[in-house]
């Protein structure tokens, strides 16, 4: 009995290894496949013009640039009402009905997808607001978006600074909202930190909600008012309709480049604070 | 000096009051641009019509559920096995460079657009599965298979802060009492951390289930009832994302109509998610 024990043992570790492994080596061959064919199209040219005769020849200017406006807008906006939201759960109450509310509707957006995101932009922001395809719709559309990951990322920040620095604070003298801005974010300001840079990633990557909601538009986005074409967007219309697989592939090569930066800077800083944390703590 | 803590509450309360209001909002507006169509139609003829051919106002959305449904399955059935698997061997296997690598991987691979896994299954999957297996190679299966590839980051994660919230205790007594590594981890520490891996299986399919650019890529997008694996379907979402470029009056309605529809099998699994993790924090 003991003897089939062991061999079902070996049997399940050997799986284990086997499926971890597989997924290791997938993720790799995806990633090598596209940067492989994607980067030697990557040049000044092709970051610095816009793209002619629909993406088949030029570059992707307007696409980077249409990217980072709706990001930056989506940020701005999800920065003081998620990082807000969380101060106040952490901080300012205590868990009650009111609490338990906002918390599952966090919940429940994070879950939404993005799909039904850009139904709700485009009904929404698009037609009901007036702003029309723009820089601006898709901007909002995604800051509802990030907002439950920013909520959460903030929230377990701030729980994570320990009592001390709270207590420090006060017993000098100090109020709640100097204690919060004083105290509390600072120590906590780099696991915000790393809930920013993932919603960066997301916003550079969402694909569906940001169509429906900034358009497809090839034009230089020259105001939050004017429609655009991202980066994701992009590739998505070149690959789908087959119209030049070579600026497909580095379109999408220069997103993996894109979001692995934004994941290193997020773990970067992440590690940092493990290390500074355990210095304190052997103090 | 009570004022200024009192204002910067209120503030903060404010603030905290946007979740709940973008939630009623989004429910609000996707209703009210849905809801008529379906009481146009009937809830059941919607529901479970066979045809949608908008231009002649024929709105049944039955082929797309059957096909969210089997991309959905079938992306689980992949997906959910090798997620456990990778999460423990995460926790319990892995050497701690393979796990420095390992994490940092699984972050990526969570943020790599979903149109990139789209295209990537267009080359790869659809042409092996057309070659080897037959059919038009856009199919369920395909998109089963990039699906579950999309929903391991979900698994995965969730499963391992579930496996390494358990007590330490847990494992040690199971040792101390002579069980092998497996038996402990089998028979121990898999059974304990169910509720968060149930969780995190309900959530991953809800990612599936919500996939929408890559699925659109991989799938065919036929409307009509799949007779196997091997054939093209339509789902919820790819059915908004096809057609919301170009639909304008009844058709539109409908469309957000299936966005009610989706949105209501999120919510159900979401809820189901959290109740599952509260009644294990209790």
């Amino acid at each position: 009995m003991k003897k089939i024990g062991h061999m079902g043992g070996k049997i399940a570790k050997t799986l284990i290894w086997f499926a971890a492994l597989m997924v290791l080596a997938l993720l790799f061959f995806i990633i090598i496949h596209i940067l492989v064919k994607g980067l030697p199209a990557i040049d000044w040219r092709f970051l610095t013009d816009i793209p002619r005769s629909m993406g088949r020849e030029g570059g992707i200017a307007s696409t980077i640039v249409g990217t980072l406006m709706v990001t930056a807008v989506a940020i701005v906006i999800a920065i003081p009402f998620g990082i807000g939201s969380a101060v106040y759960l952490a901080e300012y109450t205590h868990e009650n009905i009111v609490t338990r509310v906002i918390r599952f509707s966090a919940e429940a957006l994070a879950g939404i997808p993005s799909i039904v995101y850009g139904l709700f932009g485009f009904i929404f922001f698009v037609i009901y607001l007036n702003l029309g395809w723009s820089v601006l719709s898709g901007g909002l559309t995604m800051a509802v978006m990030i907002l439950p990951t920013i909520i959460r990322t903030s929230e377990e920040a701030i729980l994570a600074v320990p009592n001390s620095y709270r207590e420090v604070s006060y017993s000098l003298g100090g109020t709640k909202w100097q204690t919060i801005v004083k105290a509390v974010f600072p120590s906590a300001s780099r696991g915000v930190f790393n809930g920013v840079m993932l919603s960066i990633g997301r916003c550079i990557a969402e694909t569906a909600a940001v169509m429906l909601t900034a358009g497809s538009s090839l034009g230089m986005p020259t105001s939050l008012f004017a429609p655009t074409r991202t980066m994701a967007v992009h590739f998505y219309i070149l690959a789908l309709e087959g119209i030049s697989m070579k600026n497909a592939y580095a379109t999408a090569a220069l997103l993996i480049i894109l979001i692995f930066i934004v994941n290193v800077a997020a773990n970067m800083l992440m590690s940092k604070i493990s290390a500074k944390e355990s210095v304190k703590a052997k103090r | 000096m009570k004022m200024k803590k009192e204002l910067s509450g209120y503030v903060f309360f404010i603030f905290a009051l946007s979740a709940i209001s973008v939630l009623a909002l989004i429910t609000l507006f996707i209703i009210a641009r849905g809801a008529p169509l379906i009481a146009k139609v009937g809830l059941f003829n919607f529901l479970f019509g066979m045809e949608w051919a908008p231009s002649q106002e024929k709105f049944g959305i039955f082929p797309m559920i059957v096909g969210s449904v089997s991309v959905t399955l079938g992306a689980a059935l992949i997906g959910v096995p090798v997620g456990i698997c990778c999460s423990i061997f995460l926790t319990e296997f892995a050497p701690p460079a393979l796990g420095n690598i390992f994490r940092p991987a699984i972050q990526l691979l969570a943020g790599i657009p979903s149109v990139v896994y789209g295209f990537w299954g267009l080359l790869f999957v659809v042409p092996f599965i057309r070659n080897y297996l037959g059919g038009p190679g856009l199919s369920i299966l395909a998109g089963a298979v990039i699906l579950a590839i999309m929903i391991l980051p979900t698994v995965i994660s969730i499963s391992e802060v579930s496996l390494l919230a358990l007590p330490r205790q847990y494992k040690e007594g199971a040792l101390a009492l002579g069980m092998t590594h497996w038996q402990t981890i089998y028979s121990v520490m898999l059974p304990a951390a169910k509720s968060g891996i149930v969780a995190a299986v309900i959530l991953g399919i809800g990612r599936a289930i919500g996939e929408t650019m890559a699925a659109i890529m991989i799938l065919g997008n036929a409307v009509a009832l799949p007779s196997s694996i091997l054939d093209p379907v339509r789902t919820l979402t790819t059915n908004i994302g096809i057609e919301m470029g170009y639909a304008s009056g009844d058709h539109q309605q409908a469309l957000f109509a299936t966005g009610i529809v989706l949105f209501a099998i999120i919510m159900v699994l979401n809820a189901s998610a959290q109740y599952i993790v509260r009644r294990r924090g209790k």
